[in-house]
């Protein structure tokens, strides 16, 4: 059986023009049902199983294995964990519950770290599915989901359309928009917006993030490594081909998931909005990866702000909002990977953050000696977009090999 | 109960009760509040009207104005 299962074809996410096209073609069922104010949940279980087992067959067929053990422990803790809340509400098994659903996730990205090699735990989108498995169990412990069955929860964790890389949904909105079927104006809509969607991501990612990934990035990285110099000019165009490709290869893929999630009427939310236009950095985190950095707001910055807020951990205010800041960002750069440019970038934008709130305030008590026109936006747009390439090229790891493995 | 959910947002903004005049301006476009001032919000909403809001059910979409907040404290004291 393993056998004739690592002997099938893969086909990972979105990969191929003919990909979209065996896709599209299998939920057109679904979306002729739509259409006429009906959802086949079967048939969309079928094919979303499909198209997950085609995922991870073939060659990645232990991360196939690893992905059904994944599913049912989380799904476990998840059942225990609402039976149990409607009797109790310890903290102690909430915060026990809650390392349970993460540590899966920390065993892979400690795995290279420790022991120099992938966990075999590991499976594409593990963050992903844990992201959504730890915000339900937060939601629980808030009374804000009371019922769920093992089905409603399998089904929201690995809907297909953004089972690898996002964006991260939530339950209930997920739910909410699951349990009614669009009308068909509303359906229609859905469908418009997400051809627009999926033609803007095949821009994106098959276009413009191909020629900055595959024709414009290698040429300035061989470059700079043959000259060995830091400050150089192509180092600088190593930073903005890298941060152009990580949008545009992103924000594709982003836009693909959207898009096929609107074509099985379920709104997934949009996971970027223009980020290159932040007037500063606190705007750039509601423009970049936003179904990422909203979750980190809301089940990390909010939770510990509010903690601390009750039991009085810190006197001053400001104080309080650094170390959240901090908090947050450190820890999303430790998600990434454990290597120390990871860390380096969710440090620097912690720091970022921390700054700009600073500069926030200083503002608003100078605000009439201040000039405030289109050229000073201007600076302002500049400087968090160079701030930000900055940072994305510690994120890409290419000063790793500069620094330390260029040979 | 504006004025008091006023007084709440200038205390925990430190900004003047003036900036919170108009009642439907929303208070996350307008910069006037930030995550770090909901949870002062939502800690002084708790103290002053005695109603819990888990910080996972606030959803900006239903919050951001002051007729919105109103509206939301009334249902909880209502639940």
């Amino acid at each position: 059986m393993i056998n004739w299962i690592a002997s099938l074809p893969n086909f990972s996410a979105y990969g191929t023009p003919m990909y979209f096209f065996y896709l599209i073609l299998a939920i057109l069922p679904l979306g002729i049902g739509l259409y006429f104010g009906k959802r086949f949940s079967w048939y969309e279980a079928l094919i979303s199983f499909i198209f997950i087992f085609l995922m991870f067959d073939g060659s990645s067929w232990q991360q196939g294995i690893s992905l059904i053990v994944y599913v049912i422990y989380e799904t476990c803790l998840v059942m225990y964990y609402t039976h149990y809340r409607k009797k109790q509400n310890g903290s102690g098994t909430f915060y026990l519950i809650s390392a349970l659903s993460i540590l899966p996730l920390v065993i892979v990205k400690l795995s290279p770290a420790m022991v120099g090699h992938n966990s075999l735990l590991g499976f594409l989108g593990i963050s992903y599915l844990t992201f959504r498995a730890v915000g339900t169990v937060i939601e629980t412990r808030d009374g804000m989901i009371k019922e769920i069955s093992p089905w409603k929860f399998i089904r929201f964790i690995l809907f297909m359309p953004t089972i690898t890389s996002g964006p991260i949904d939530r339950y209930r909105r997920f739910e909410k928009d699951y349990q009614k079927v669009p009308s068909r104006d509303e359906y229609l809509q859905l469908v418009s917006k997400g051809i627009f969607y999926l033609f803007l991501g095949f821009l994106y990612k098959f276009v413009i993030g191909y020629f900055f990934g595959q024709r414009f990035y290698p040429y300035f990285e061989r470059l700079t490594l043959a000259e060995h110099d830091p400050f150089s000019w192509h180092m600088l165009g190593v930073m903005y081909t890298y941060g152009f490709y990580l949008f545009f290869d992103f924000a594709g893929y982003s836009l693909f998931a959207v898009a096929i999630s609107y074509f099985m009427g379920v709104k997934s939310p949009m996971n970027f909005k223009q980020p290159f236009k932040s007037k500063n950095i606190k705007e750039f985190w509601n423009r970049w990866h936003i179904s990422l950095s909203f979750w980190f707001r809301d089940y990390i910055f909010m939770r510990f702000v509010f903690m601390a807020t009750k039991k009085r951990w810190f006197k001053n205010r400001n104080a309080l909002s650094s170390t959240a800041y901090m908090l947050n960002m450190v820890l999303m750069g430790f998600w990434h990977g454990i290597t120390w440019y990871y860390i380096l970038y969710g440090f620097l934008h912690g720091i970022a953050l921390v700054v700009n709130d600073w500069w926030l305030r200083y503002k608003r008590k100078h605000l009439k000696k201040l000039p405030h026109n289109k050229f000073t936006t201007g600076v302002a747009i500049f400087i968090t977009f160079n701030f930000v390439m900055f940072t994305f090229l510690i994120f890409s790891g290419f000063l790793d090999t500069f620094f330390f493995n260029n040979h | 109960m504006q004025e008091q959910i006023i007084n709440i947002l200038a205390d925990t903004t430190g900004r003047d009760a003036a900036d919170f005049s108009d009642a439907s301006q929303d208070l996350f476009t307008s910069g006037l509040l930030d995550s770090m001032a909901t949870v002062s919000l939502l800690l002084g909403l708790q103290d002053e009207f005695g109603v819990q809001v888990p910080v996972s059910e606030f959803d900006r979409s239903q919050w951001n104005t002051i007729e919105k907040i109103e509206q939301r404290v009334k249902e909880l004291q209502n639940a």
